[in-house]
């Protein structure tokens, strides 16, 4: 019953190539459109599609690029967000390293649609193997004509260049990747003004996801109406999920939204269930920014119904019994795990990636993490849980961008639900800090 | 001219020019309700947004769309629309993140006020006396940096300050070149001139006093008096660079320190040039005008006029009062 859009021929031999892309139907949604298409049915397929943000956030795209500033007399720039970064996301590496085409093919669609000529895609530092791998694609296709001066007669001129950032989380954001490409330091701008009235060198600029812009090209060959009716309800589609933690099949995974959780969870076919002789105790199950749920309230909402992997169900119950789909990143973990542990971990990456210009992440971050170290050690009090929770609040929503509420909602929803495990690090604290002083050597190497 | 906007904040109204920001309309009312900034600065181009202390909550977005804003907004850099309805010291959810983030800033502050030159004239003690709390829950070991010499007039001591970047947008201001910027992330960020480089422009000492912590202070003065020990008279000079306004701060005949004039919001009304500043520091050097007022409130101005000379004690202003 799986709907195989971007990871179709994820497995043909040298799909990576031009030639290989192109015998398997490649480029064909590039000529459908700039023969017999204009820039506004391009994006009026996308509207139809109603194809939503994989990024994190699920912003429907066809409306974001309607807020595009287009009469504006500056240029018009589309950037393609490759700084996928969150932990336990790792989607859009897997098909930029595997088929680079699909994503080509998205942005010649797209910047079409949106009237860029020059185009931009931000990928963050640590994926500095796959720059190559785009750069050597992008190349092809501008042999082959779908890139470069009036690409197919059309009239319209594309050029796509790859960034190389320089390793930060925060440059996922979109403000912060614009400044970081024009060459500044990587701090997000105080909105308003929004991207889509200024933008990249202060012209109107849409900053889309990698998978959100390769999704353009299916959706484009079948059609908006057909696309939409794949998933369910408003969730629209396919999207790709990386699955990692205690399962049997980790890996990246193209699935219908509206896949029942416990499908995905225990079918072959996708994760295929928890490790032997293990069972389910939590689960992050949009990347790291989103709370975490405990194994019951993940398989089935808070009426007792089963959760489906869209946008809708797993954020049924709001923060208080549910989650975020947010980027795809879904991390299980087994009754081994320590969930003061793994929230302390996460506040530290946290930490480690505000960027300090706002104050309320800049200090709370790391009040967290250090107020975490000493639970995690066996050296915390009672009042730390509490204040945690209060810490946590009072950067919520307070911050300049998303990340100060990124870095809350974990700890705060890992205290809402196991609790009885931070006080747990409280009361047992000389156990703790016997069990936490055998892992200490191994604690640089350690991965988590 | 285009129609002016009507908004409310904390229940009174006025009408101001479109594209002006809550923060800016406020001031123009005046008086208890307009937020503290601590990182804004009306000069400075930029500036604001980041310190987090002016979140007001928007309870009526505009009058065509009357819907809440749903989360606090930094009212210095949210421009206001028709019918705008806000507030400040009236919302309980703007009390408590304003209390939330003094509470931010002081966790790495060292609160050596007892030593700090900048005591009395503070802007984070102003603010975490009205806003603060009486202890803090921090338990962990403080930031610290080494002070390092920006020139030979400016001293940086990056453990008080709260990176509100107004001294980086002063030198973005008064330099062609970047000299001055932020280096490193998060709560290990610190301002720096490009490896200890001097700030080489006439007009660096501004950076002085638009720190509204004691993290940048002025070498000539560092230790030599208390603030509030030492009378602001307002003087002027001919000066070729500046205009030559500035405030002499002054004991007996002594100058102790020429600083630039602030309005009743911590601003300079001028920049003054680093000439005026550091090196006329003799009483000859100036003509003085007269005192120079201070907010009734501040220490500054306890028993510092002699009876008779009429000062205008200007209204109430600053962070309300909340207790």
């Amino acid at each position: 019953m799986a709907t195989k859009l971007l990871l179709e021929h994820i497995n043909v031999p040298g799909i990576e190539t031009y030639d290989v892309y192109r015998s398997k139907g490649g480029y064909r949604a590039v000529e459908k459109a700039l023969k017999t298409m204009s820039p506004d049915d391009v994006m009026e397929e996308v509207k139809k599609s109603g194809l939503r943000g994989r990024g994190g956030a699920g912003f429907p795209t066809g409306m974001k690029w309607s807020f595009l500033d287009r009469k504006s007399s500056n240029p018009r720039y589309l950037v393609c967000n490759a700084d996928e970064s969150e932990p336990g996301t790792f989607k859009d590496r897997y098909l930029m390293e595997k088929n680079p085409h699909i994503l080509i093919e998205g942005l010649i669609l797209s910047s079409y649609s949106l009237g860029s000529n020059s185009t931009y895609i931000y990928i963050r530092g640590e994926y500095k193997w796959i720059v190559g791998i785009l750069e050597k694609a992008i190349a092809e296709a501008k042999n082959a004509g779908f890139l470069g001066k009036n690409i197919l007669g059309s009239g319209f001129n594309l050029e796509i260049y790859v960034n190389n950032g320089a390793g930060a989380y925060i440059c996922g954001e979109e403000t912060a990747l614009i400044e970081s490409l024009e060459g500044k330091r990587g701090n997000p701008r105080i909105k308003p003004p929004f991207p889509a009235i200024s933008g990249l060198y202060n012209c109107p600029t849409v900053v889309n996801n990698v998978e959100t812009l390769a999704t353009v090209t299916p959706i484009i060959n079948m059609g908006g109406d057909e696309y939409a009716k794949l998933g369910i309800g408003k969730s629209t589609g396919t999207k790709l999920i990386s699955a990692c933690g205690h399962i049997n099949r980790p890996g990246v995974y193209e699935i219908d939204l509206g896949l029942p959780v416990d499908e995905f969870l225990n079918s072959d076919e996708y994760c295929g269930g928890i490790r032997k002789g293990h069972e389910l105790k939590a689960v992050i199950a949009g990347g790291s920014s989103v709370p975490i749920l405990p194994a019951e309230l993940f398989m089935k909402n808070a009426a007792g119904e089963a959760r489906l992997m869209s946008y809708e169900s797993l954020s049924d119950g709001g923060f208080a019994t549910g989650t975020m789909l947010g980027s795809g990143g879904f991390i299980a973990m087994d009754e081994t795990t320590c969930i003061v542990h793994n929230t302390w971990t996460l506040a530290r990456f946290y930490h480690h990636e505000s960027c300090g210009q706002c104050s309320p992440c800049r200090e709370g971050t790391g009040w967290m993490e250090k107020v975490l170290h000493r639970l995690e050690f066996g050296h915390g009090h009672m009042h730390d849980i509490d204040l945690l929770v209060e810490i946590a609040g009072k950067i919520e929503g307070n911050t300049i961008c998303p990340l100060g509420d990124a870095a809350a909602w974990p700890v705060a929803a890992a205290i809402r639900h196991f609790r009885d495990e931070f006080e747990y690090h409280v009361t047992h604290a000389s156990k703790v800090k016997d069990s936490r002083k055998a892992h200490l050597p191994n604690y640089k190497t350690a991965t988590v | 001219m285009s129609q002016l906007f009507k908004i409310t904040i904390d229940g009174e109204t006025t009408e101001v020019a479109p594209g002006t920001t809550i923060l800016n309309a406020a001031r123009q009312i005046g008086g208890s309700l307009v937020p503290p900034a601590m990182c804004y600065y009306s000069k400075l181009k930029g500036s604001g947004g980041k310190c987090r202390t002016c979140l007001v909550e928007v309870s009526q977005g505009s009058e065509k769309d009357p819907r809440p804003m749903p989360k606090l907004v930094a009212s210095c850099s949210t421009p206001i629309m028709d019918g705008m309805v806000v507030k400040n010291l009236t919302s309980p959810k703007v009390l408590e993140a304003r209390k939330g983030v003094v509470e931010f800033l002081l966790i790495n502050h060292p609160l050596d006020c007892p030593v700090c030159d900048q005591a009395g004239e503070c802007h984070l003690q102003d603010l975490s006396y009205e806003h603060g709390a009486a202890r803090s829950r921090y338990e962990e070991e403080r930031r610290k940096f080494d002070r390092i010499d920006i020139g030979d007039k400016i001293q940086l001591h990056m453990t008080r300050c709260i990176l509100c970047y107004r001294c980086v947008f002063t030198a973005d201001q008064i330099t062609d070149k970047r000299v001055h910027g932020i280096m490193f992330r998060g709560d290990k960020a610190e301002i720096s001139t490009y490896i200890e480089n001097v700030i080489d422009n006439d007009f660096s000492g501004n950076v002085i006093d638009v720190c509204p912590v004691g993290a940048l202070t002025d070498k000539t003065f560092r230790f030599k008096s208390r603030v509030w020990f030492v009378k602001p008279m307002e003087a002027h000079r001919d000066c070729p660079k500046c205009s030559g306004k500035t405030v002499a701060w002054l004991s007996g005949d002594e100058v102790y320190r020429i600083t630039g004039r602030k309005d009743k919001y911590g601003e300079l009304e001028e920049w003054i040039c680093n000439d005026c500043r550091f090196e006329h520091k003799k009483i000859s050097d100036w003509v003085i005008d007269g005192p120079r007022a201070i907010e009734r409130h501040s220490v500054i101005s306890l028993n510092k006029y002699e009876k008779g000379i009429k000062v205008e004690t200007p209204k109430k202003i600053g962070y309300g009062n909340t207790r």
